[in-house]
Parts: structure tokens; C-alpha cells; sequence
């Protein structure tokens, strides 16, 4: 089976990472400014608007494109600078915007027309109707569907949707509805949608205990382990809980998506693009990756099931899953 | 500005009796003019209820409250938006949104937009006011600012061009009514993983109800023994119950007119009163906050939130 060829849309955080994902091969690169207006807000990381003109004038006489991330919330009384991004995108040619306030969505689509517009998984729209609720209102095109949903629920939503449909593949898990998640907010008054993060290293404490380490978000403790135990970042959602007297990973376990194996599966299903996870890391992991990845869709093109290579170093707490694709994730 | 108590739907799975015995209770008993009913974590659990709907609603309207007819938080499939349709269906009073999918059956007609909707800013708002919300209860983790900012008299920031469909719109009644939450676990995240099922070893789809089991959450702690999250189904709240007890005179300030309770075990009438008496003045506020925490049992209050610290915070 010959099948129809899907878009590989790659992370990138820096001048660097963006070049590295677009030599390995990457269809598009998505990125965001430096500043509140997406949903990776840390440090050092992200795009000034010069190095946005430089990532555009490399990646599209090289065939790939540039999405630009919109995709945190604006708060109340300060929605210029989303405004000034949504512009900004327009003037400076990036082939779309990813957005999930509803708010932005509708100023891009009334002062922009022209620039296509994708919805963020920050939007958690998990269902064909409000895939026609963004459409019909906002003109999207596409969508970026939540890591909740297995795989013949993506493909029921493809066929019914009036927008193409792209899934992540690759990177961190998250097995909350995303967009919709107070958690973090809860143990350290920070959250993706009010700023951009999920537990911040700046709330995170890692304290000895012996031969442990104690790791705390917030006044919270959310993990501990034996020296030595592998551990990925501690997010809240992976950290360890006692419930009815037990101690577990209640949310997720430590691991990441990888979900290669799967991407025939997910083409035949309809799916437009795959996505890789991951702004937040550097040069050397994304071109490792995005090659992986880029092996594994001409695979699935050429008919053949992908054999997915090592990328477990890669991965968090070194572990890999298929999420919420397989059913019995649930 | 009147100011008027909701009680928000009940989310835990109790046996359908309890519940109904509970609404007939509020009905008969509590100071609140709206009253939530609905399904909003899972829909296996809503055909226990069913059969007492129309008992129900007809004694909450026979009380002179408005019933708010709520729908699933998060819609994935065909059985979540069958709550929806049902609910609009029934007819019985304004259906609330708490997923966008929702919003198609509701574009058009006045209905309410729920805690788990996005509204973050002006924008937004004016968007779905324009498309039929005449109320909107804002996502829990606003600050004040956030929250003063939408209920004031303020029109949104300038630039926006008229937007809505003609003939559709609401009448120019001005911006929605704003809702806040200021009592109960606050709703924190949503999930297609059911961590009830989970905790009990269970699937999902043979989850047995495990949720039942619970009839207040399922209390997760820290490593530590602190109490920490509840699980409830496929949703997250606090272990504490959120209580903006002390900023309802701020909240009243901000342009807020709608407060709602969030039911929990615990005697609902008497929070109902205390919330009523003391946004009357009939009571202190040092009197108030004694009289809650004797309500509240061990569990703790937490506020942090509104004043845009950790939402555990207690200020």
C-alpha cells in the first residue's frame, strides 16, 4: 500500500535547532517568539522577530515551512501582545499560525484572512463538532488533535472534520486534556495557559535524603527516588502518588510518546501531519530525532512497517509508550 | 447589583437516590436561585439518574430556582454529545457548555458557558456573548485581576470589529453575567484516563464504577502523607475545598454577580446559608470563616487562586 504522504512537523526552540530539524529533513518547523504569547515561555529559549525573518529566509528555499506558535492564552486587559505576534506572523511570511484562545483566533481571522490558521492542542478540541465550531467561525484549516484520543477515535474525527488533522508522534506525554490543566497552577500559581509553563524548574527542589533525593514542586513533594534511579523532568502528572495506601505513577508514568510503530495506522486513519514534541531541547536531540522520524514516514510511504531505531536515551526516564493510541491506556 | 448563589452540578457519582434526595433538599431547603444538574465527568454514570430528572426539575422550579441543565466537560465521542443533545432537548432551562463541541447545538440561543470553557480575556468573551452566552463562569485558576477585568462595566479593548452573525446575536444587553466559583474542590484538569479506575486496578471500560466508591473524591497524597489532588472519574480537583468566603465584598467590587457553590459531602445547606448571610451582611466576616471551617471538617480551604499565588495557598 502506497500511502499518501504525510507532513513531518518538527520542534525547535533556537536559530540552531531549527536549521538542524530542517537539514534532517523536517517538511515544517514550528516555533514561537520570546515572550508570553506560547505555551514554551522558558528561558533562553524561543525567537526574537530577526531570527524569525533569518529561520523563514533558510527554511523556504529549502522546500520547509515555518509554523509560528500563538498558542498561550492572552490574560484580561493585556491582549496586545498575541495581537502583535498574530501581525507580526502576517508581515513576516511564516506559512501559518498555531493558536488556541478563542479571542486570537478570531482577530487573526478578521484582521488576517489570508494567514492560514492551524488550532493548538492547547485547545483540547477532541471532538468533529468543535473541529467545526473553529472552522466555521474562524476559517481554521487544520488541527492539532489532543494525546488523549486513541487511534480510531482520530480516525473518526478525520473523516468527519472539515479541517486536516495532525497528532503528536513524538516527545512528552501528556495525559490531561491540554489547554485545560490547573495543575501546575495549583502547586505553584504557574500554568501553561497563565504563563507559558508546567512546573517550572524554578519550582522544582531536588533535596538529599540519604541515599534518596526528594524531588518537590512547589510545598509539594511529587517524587522520590533511589540515587541513581533514572528520572525524567519532574512534571506534576508523572510524579508519584499514594492513593488507597499505595504509592504509583496515578497520572503517567514517567515515559514518552513514541509512537513510529504506529504511523501507517495513523496515515490510513486520515492523518495529515505528525508532529514532534519537544521546543524545549537542543540542536543535538532534534536532529537525531527528526532523522528517526523522517525514516520512519518514508518507511510507512514505501509501504513498510516502520522499525523503529533506538531513541530510547532520548527518551524520558528513558522509556517510550504508544499512549493514549493504544486503548487500554484509558 | 444583586448578587445571586448557584449551586454548581453535583460531580461525583452518587447512588441516584442520594441524589436525588440531595436536589429535592436544595430545592426545598437552600438560599440559592440557580441550580446546576447534570453530567459533567462521565456519561456511563448518567442513565442512573435519569429516571429522577423530571421529579427533580419540577421541584427545584416549583421552588422558584432556575435549573441550569450541565454538560460534559470534555466531549469525545458520540456518548458525551448525547448529554448535550439531551439536555437541549429537555428544554428545561439554559443549557451550560463546559466543552466547545457543545457550542454548535447552543450557537444562537441563550445559554451558559461553564468553568472548563476557556475565557481568559475580553476577546473571547465578546465572542461568545455574541454568539448566545448570557452567563459565563470563569476558569478557576483566574486572579482578581483577570476576573475584574471581565465583569467590569468596561466594554473590550478597543479594535475589535462588531462581530456575530446578524439576526443571531443577543440583544444589546451588554457583556454576560460573570460567575466565579467561591466554594469547593477546585476542578483542575480532564482527562480521557479514568485514574479512578486506575487506582482501583481496574479498566476503564470494566471500571465497576469505581467512582461510587468515593462520594467525595478520591483523596491522592504526597509521598508524604499530605493531602494533596482528588481523583474523581477521569477529573482532578484540590484535596482542599477552594473558598472565597473572604472576597465576596472584592468579588461584588470587581462586577461579579454570580457565586457558585460546588456540591460536596458535606452539609450544603448550611454553606448555602453562610454564603447568603454573609453576602447580606446579616453575618461577620470572622464569624463566617469560624462557621466554614466547623463545615468543612479536616479538609483545608485554599484560595490562592484569586490572589494569584499556588491555588493551594490559603491567604
Amino acid at each position: 500500500m502506497n500511502l499518501p504522504g504525510l507532513e513531518l512537523v518538527c520542534p525547535a526552540g533556537t536559530p540552531a535547532a531549527l536549521e538542524a530539524a530542517v537539514d534532517a529533513g523536517a517538511d515544517t518547523v514550528y516555533l514561537g517568539f520570546r515572550d508570553c504569547t506560547n505555551a514554551r515561555n522558558f528561558p533562553g529559549l524561543n525567537f526574537s522577530r530577526k531570527e524569525l525573518e533569518a529561520a523563514v529566509a533558510y527554511a523556504h528555499p529549502r522546500g520547509s515551512k515555518v509554523y509560528l506558535a500563538i498558542n498561550s492564552f492572552p490574560q484580561a486587559g493585556n491582549e496586545g501582545p498575541w495581537r502583535q505576534a498574530v501581525d507580526d506572523a502576517a508581515g513576516l511570511g511564516v506559512d501559518a499560525i498555531i493558536v488556541s484562545d478563542i479571542g486570537v483566533l478570531d482577530y487573526a481571522a478578521q484582521s488576517h484572512p489570508d494567514l492560514r490558521r492551524h488550532l493548538s492542542v492547547q485547545a483540547s478540541a477532541a471532538h468533529p463538532l468543535a473541529l467545526a465550531y473553529y472552522h466555521r467561525n474562524f476559517g481554521i484549516t487544520r488541527a492539532v488533535l489532543p494525546r488523549v484520543l486513541t487511534v480510531p477515535q482520530i480516525k473518526e474525527i478525520a473523516a468527519e472534520a472539515p479541517v486536516e488533522t495532525e497528532v503528536f508522534v513524538y516527545g512528552g506525554m501528556c495525559p490531561m486534556a491540554e489547554g485545560r490543566c490547573a495543575l501546575s497552577s495549583y502547586a505553584t500559581g504557574r500554568s501553561p495557559n497563565t504563563a507559558g509553563v508546567c512546573s517550572p524548574a524554578s519550582h522544582v527542589r531536588y533535596v538529599p535524603e540519604g541515599g534518596r533525593v526528594q524531588v518537590r514542586l512547589g510545598d509539594f513533594t511529587i517524587n522520590r527516588f533511589e540515587s541513581g534511579e533514572p528520572s525524567g523532568y519532574p512534571t506534576l502528572c508523572k510524579g508519584r502518588f499514594k492513593a488507597r495506601g499505595h504509592a504509583s505513577y496515578l497520572f503517567e508514568d514517567p515515559v514518552s510518546l513514541d509512537a513510529r510503530p504506529l504511523i501507517p495506522e495513523l496515515a490510513a486513519a486520515g492523518v495529515k501531519a505528525l508532529k514532534i514534541e519537544g521546543r524545549q531541547r537542543g540542536r543535538a536531540y532534534i536532529a537525531q530525532v527528526v532523522s528517526a522520524l523522517r525514516e520512519a514516514v518514508e518507511e510507512a510511504a514505501a509501504g513498510r512497517a516502520p522499525e523503529p531505531t533506538s531513541l530510547a536515551a532520548l527518551s524520558e526516564g528513558g522509556r517510550s509508550t504508544g499512549g493514549a493510541y493504544r486503548k487500554d491506556w484509558r | 447589583m444583586t448578587t445571586l448563589l448557584t449551586l454548581g452540578p453535583l460531580l461525583y457519582h452518587w447512588p441516584a437516590e442520594a441524589w436525588r434526595d440531595f436536589y429535592f433538599r436544595i430545592a426545598d431547603e437552600a438560599p440559592v436561585t440557580s441550580v446546576c444538574l447534570g453530567e459533567v465527568v462521565c456519561p456511563k454514570r448518567a442513565p442512573f439518574t435519569f429516571p429522577h430528572y423530571e421529579d427533580v426539575i419540577q421541584r427545584l422550579e416549583t421552588a422558584g430556582k432556575e435549573v441550569v441543565l450541565s454538560t460534559p466537560a470534555l466531549i469525545t465521542d458520540q456518548r458525551d454529545l448525547a448529554l448535550v443533545k439531551d439536555a437541549v432537548e429537555l428544554g428545561a432551562g439554559l443549557v451550560e457548555a463546559n466543552d466547545v463541541a457543545a457550542l454548535p447545538l447552543l450557537a444562537g440561543r441563550p445559554h451558559v458557558i461553564g468553568p472548563y470553557v476557556n475565557v481568559y480575556n475580553e476577546s473571547t468573551l465578546a465572542r461568545l456573548s455574541a454568539d448566545g452566552a448570557v452567563r459565563v463562569t470563569l476558569p478557576v485558576e483566574l486572579p482578581a485581576a483577570s476576573i475584574g477585568k471581565l465583569a467590569g462595566q468596561d466594554a473590550p479593548e478597543t479594535g475589535m470589529p462588531e462581530i456575530g452573525m446578524p439576526g443571531i446575536g443577543m440583544p444589546e444587553t451588554g457583556m454576560p453575567e460573570i460567575e466565579i466559583q467561591v466554594f469547593g474542590r477546585w476542578p483542575l484538569a480532564i482527562s480521557a484516563r479514568c485514574y479512578h479506575a486506575r487506582a482501583y486496578g481496574r479498566s476503564k471500560d470494566g471500571c465497576l464504577y469505581a467512582c461510587g466508591e468515593d462520594p467525595d473524591g478520591l483523596p491522592v497524597e504526597t509521598l508524604d502523607d499530605e493531602p494533596f489532588l482528588v481523583v474523581n472519574g477521569v477529573q482532578t480537583q484540590s484535596a482542599s475545598y477552594g473558598c472565597l468566603l473572604n472576597e465576596l465584598d472584592l468579588l461584588k467590587a470587581c462586577g461579579v454577580s454570580r457565586f457558585r457553590l460546588s456540591p460536596q459531602k458535606i452539609g450544603m445547606i448550611e454553606v448555602a446559608r453562610l454564603f447568603q448571610d454573609r453576602l447580606d451582611g446579616r453575618i461577620g466576616r470572622e464569624e463566617a470563616s469560624v462557621a466554614l471551617r466547623q463545615l468543612a471538617g479536616h479538609t483545608a480551604l485554599s484560595n490562592g487562586f484569586f490572589h494569584g499565588r499556588e491555588g493551594a495557598q490559603f491567604v
